[in-house]
């Protein structure tokens, strides 16, 4: 390597995608670059210019501009332009200026399509076969497979080992000294090959057991053996032991099948450690199943209370595991609808049965089965239509207080916009509900919507579900027929926009401004949710989740070929950035949020986040144009 | 016609005329060549000039006493610097290197043992340099070496005009009025070295002291310059020394 060039190569080795690329291949860019400056204000590219190299930014920074003038990007040190034109042959749509003194590397068409050839992940980045997002998105499911949880995993420390030819008094003093609850026992190689392996120093050894607590008790003590007994002699028959890569589970039904404690685990044929069987129920505590079950054996709103912290560590756990965000959506929503329904039987035996049947209904994230570990409370009571208010609403309006004060004191804030059954409005009985439903989406108006987009993700959790799949029927069989409620939806929809992109260690909103943070929330799960519901509606799904919708409209000829794919990854891609950036919290200790600083948003990461906001910048224009306001006359 | 330009330095004549008389004269087919290939007309625009930044790592400022170790070419034009035209050698200088100049430059004893003299590398130098009008960062140690160690060896010397870009740069920070009434003040005058030029012209920071990165470096920094202070219609009479 031609020492003079490390320069570049150091510096483009550093940013996406060049910093996958082998050092050979880095090399030959880094040598056939070519080199310019320019002053701040000067155009670096011009409207129709022909292209012919990749621009990569040295240092400085770059604007990009639609055709109409409309900023598009703004780039600095490490970004790259030019690539669109590049790989479509075509004039450039996308004039460039430099907005500070820039320097820019120019790297020869030729050396690009090169790298396009020989470097794949080169290639995703600037979508020669396919969407970027599409790739991440993928790749963190690739993940996932790998990540089933190995036995190796919960090794902490290597075991303990012994000659054969040690006395047991020896042996019980290094249990202790190391505290520890076993021993390996080992000996010169012999009968088994399948356990034979060579130390640190070279020399042959063969696992001939395990001597454990236990076999101090009854093998030792129980049977009058003296101190000096080889342990040798002491050890049992047959050893059971265990690959690293097997799975925990795997390890769990061997220790039940051979009923033991201890489990060695082998790497290939040397000892790496000993699992005990506390060591499994440890690591299962933290799995949502048993959350979940452990919820319902909770006697007390207070005990509900104090599993919030496992909560935590269940939601942390399953990122850890590789679990994408529906199956993330779906444990904490599976958790919430357990805590509210396990409140609601903890009432009910308090206060007596109830004196009608109802339903309790869940809204937003929890109807969607999209919960996420920072949400409120937004439910609602739908009651029998033989409700009387004198006589029931006492035994309602407690039930939904005992209800609501438990939920928050499990975590679950109370909804800022009252959506809860403590309000008399929001505690009615079918028959009102009905009324609700039909007044939204036969008399809408963008103001009266606003806060009512919520009631259109509905679920029954605990009680008569019939009460609240019969409101679900109203929605999917009436909405699709109104497009002025449509119309009104899509408005609402549109209020919460992405922003452009990052620009160095700020958020860049579509004016140019900056930003220090930005709530991934309310500028992209969100509104991408709202604007998914919107074509649900039109086309008369039932289904709640954001995913399914998408399987109900890309049945239906309503979005282009490919757009459904390219809202799916987009938003999968949002949710799993806000979750990630909310494990981070959890594990600095400080409350989860919805916010993301850029500084905690790696190079990868914020393009891939440049192109979710992108495709939901488009799809929001797509639906103002899909569903337009008609006119009263209509 | 001539035009005049008022409150401009004149063109400094004689560069053209100059080596025209050495390509006359001249002994060594080498050099013949590089005078004969000439440099451009003065009033040709710094925007179409063909240019070379070169740089060059020596054993210390003494070009009677001090010898050249490496040499570098990167041949460029304000639009573009051409990297991968880019020349650089490694040459053994006829006296000992010092311990303070190995550590100075990235350059070894081992490097110099094996490298081999100016004179075998200067067809490579002058076919790099021919025709282009060089731009170096302090002309004081670029030419007067090279000329004489060219000298040295052949019995002729090799000079040519050369766009400074340090005297570009003091012309700003020490000539101007704004830099002697600063001077009358009291305050430092700015640092005109390379890498402190660079930096006012927002320009990256390269590890320094290589031949080949200092060339590149220099080349940059004339296109700042000339973006900044000047116009590409500038003609090079106005900026050669």
């Amino acid at each position: 390597m031609d020492v003079e060039l490390l320069e570049i190569r150091q510096h483009m080795g550093r940013f996406p995608p060049f910093d996958h690329l082998s050092d050979e291949l880095l090399d030959e860019v880094a040598g056939k670059v070519e080199v310019a400056y320019f002053k701040a204000g000067s155009d670096i590219l011009v409207l129709d210019q022909e292209v012919h190299e990749l621009y990569y930014i040295r240092s400085g920074a770059v604007e990009v501009y639609r055709r109409g003038g409309e900023l598009y990007n703004r780039l600095g040190e490490g970004d790259i332009f030019g690539h669109f034109s590049l790989l479509r042959h075509r004039r450039t749509r996308f004039p460039a200026k430099a907005l500070e003194d820039t320097l820019l590397y120019f790297i020869p068409e030729a050396v690009f399509h090169q790298l396009c050839e020989a470097d794949e992940h080169f290639a995703d980045f600037v979508e020669v076969a396919r969407p970027r997002l599409e790739t991440a998105v993928e790749q963190q499911k690739k993940q996932n497979d790998m990540m089933i949880t190995r036995v190796r995993k919960l090794v902490t420390r290597y075991p303990v080992m012994v000659e054969a030819t040690t006395t047991v008094q020896e042996a019980a003093r290094l249990i202790t000294d190391y505290q520890a609850s076993a021993v390996l026992v080992l000996d010169a190689p012999g009968d088994n090959p399948r356990y034979t392996f060579r130390d640190s120093e070279g020399r042959a050894w063969q696992v001939r057991g395990i001597l454990t607590d236990s076999d101090f008790r009854n093998r030792v003590v129980a049977e009058g053996r003296p101190a000096d007994t080889p342990v040798g002699e002491v050890i049992g028959g047959r050893l059971v032991a265990i690959q690293s890569d097997e799975s925990v589970h795997e390890a769990m039904l061997c220790m039940l099948r051979n009923n033991i404690h201890h489990l060695p685990v082998m790497h290939r044929r040397s000892p790496v450690g000993i699992v005990h069987l506390s060591d499994i129920i440890r690591y299962e505590t933290h799995s949502s199943l048993y959350l979940v079950s452990n919820i319902f054996h909770q006697s007390s709103s207070e005990g509900l209370a104090r599993l919030t912290p496992d909560v935590h560590e269940a939601f942390v756990r399953m990122i850890e595991d590789g679990a994408d965000s529906q199956m993330v959506g779906s444990a904490l929503s599976t958790i919430g609808r357990s805590v509210s329904r396990r409140l609601l039987e903890l009432a009910e035996q308090e206060l007596g049965p109830p004196p009608v049947p109802y339903c309790l209904m869940a809204l937003g994230s929890m109807a969607r089965n999209e919960q996420s570990i920072v949400t409120d409370q937004d439910n609602a009571l739908v009651l029998s239509d033989d409700f009387d208010p004198a006589r029931h609403d006492d035994y309602f309006l407690t039930l939904a207080q005992r209800l609501s004060d438990g939920l928050a004191a499990c975590g679950y804030a109370y909804c800022k916009g009252d959506i809860m059954a403590t309000n008399p409005q929001w505690r009615q009985p079918l028959a009102v509900w009905k009324r609700y439903f039909r007044d939204w989406i036969l008399d809408p108006t963008p103001e009266r919507l606003l806060h009512s987009s919520i009631f259109f993700d509905l679920d029954s959790v605990y009680g008569d579900n019939m009460l609240v799949e019969q409101l679900q029927d109203l929605v999917a069989s009436e909405a699709a027929r109104h497009p002025r409620f449509l119309a009104a939806m899509a408005r609402n929809a549109l209020n919460r926009t992405p922003p452009l992109g990052f620009f160095r260690t700020f958020v860049m909103e579509k004016d140019g401004k900056h930003n220090n943070i930005i709530n991934l929330k309310r500028r992209g799960t969100a509104p991408m949710v709202d604007l998914i519901r919107v074509h649900a509606l039109a086309c008369g799904s039932r289904a709640q989740n954001s995913f399914d919708r998408l399987d109900d409209i890309d049945r239906t000829q309503l979005l282009a070929p490919g757009v459904g794919d390219r809202l799916r990854y987009a938003l999968e891609f949002l949710s799993m950035a806000r979750i990630r950036h909310q494990v981070i919290d959890i594990k600095h200790e400080r409350p989860p949020d919805n916010n993301i600083e850029p500084e905690n948003v790696s190079d990868t990461e914020r393009h891939n986040l440049k192109d979710a906001f992108q495709v939901l910048s488009n799809a929001q224009k797509f639906l103002k144009f899909r569903y337009p306001m008609p006119s009263r006359s209509h | 016609m001539r035009r005049i330009r008022p409150g401009k330095a004149p063109a400094i004549p004689g560069w053209p005329e100059y080596l025209s008389e050495r390509a006359a004269a001249v002994r060594d087919p080498r050099l013949a060549r590089f005078f004969t290939a000439g440099c451009p007309a003065p009033d040709t625009p710094i925007g179409e000039a063909p240019l070379v930044a070169l740089d060059m790592e020596t054993t210390g400022l003494d070009e009677r006493r001090h010898a050249i170790v490496s040499i570098g070419l990167v041949p460029f034009t304000l639009a573009r610097i051409a990297l991968h035209e880019r020349r650089y050698w490694v040459v053994r200088p006829p006296r000992p290197l010092s311990e303070a100049s190995v550590a100075f430059h990235h350059i070894t004893h081992s490097d110099i043992a094996q490298a081999p003299d100016l004179e075998e590398i200067l067809e490579g130098l002058v076919a790099g340099l021919a025709g282009r009008l060089a731009v170096v960062h302090f002309r004081h140690i670029e030419r007067p070496f090279l000329d004489a160690g060219v000298k040295a060896r052949l019995g002729e010397g090799l000079l040519f005009p050369v766009i400074d870009t340090m005297s570009l740069e003091a012309r700003r920070h020490r000539q101007s009025l704004l830099a002697r009434f600063r001077r009358w003040l009291g305050r430092p005058p700015a640092s005109i070295r390379l890498y402190d030029s660079r930096a006012r012209y927002g320009l990256p920071v390269y590890s320094g002291h290589h031949a080949l990165i200092d060339a590149l470096a220099t080349a940059e920094l004339l296109q700042a310059q000339i973006a900044t202070h000047f116009d590409p219609a500038t003609p090079v009479g106005e900026l050669w020394s």
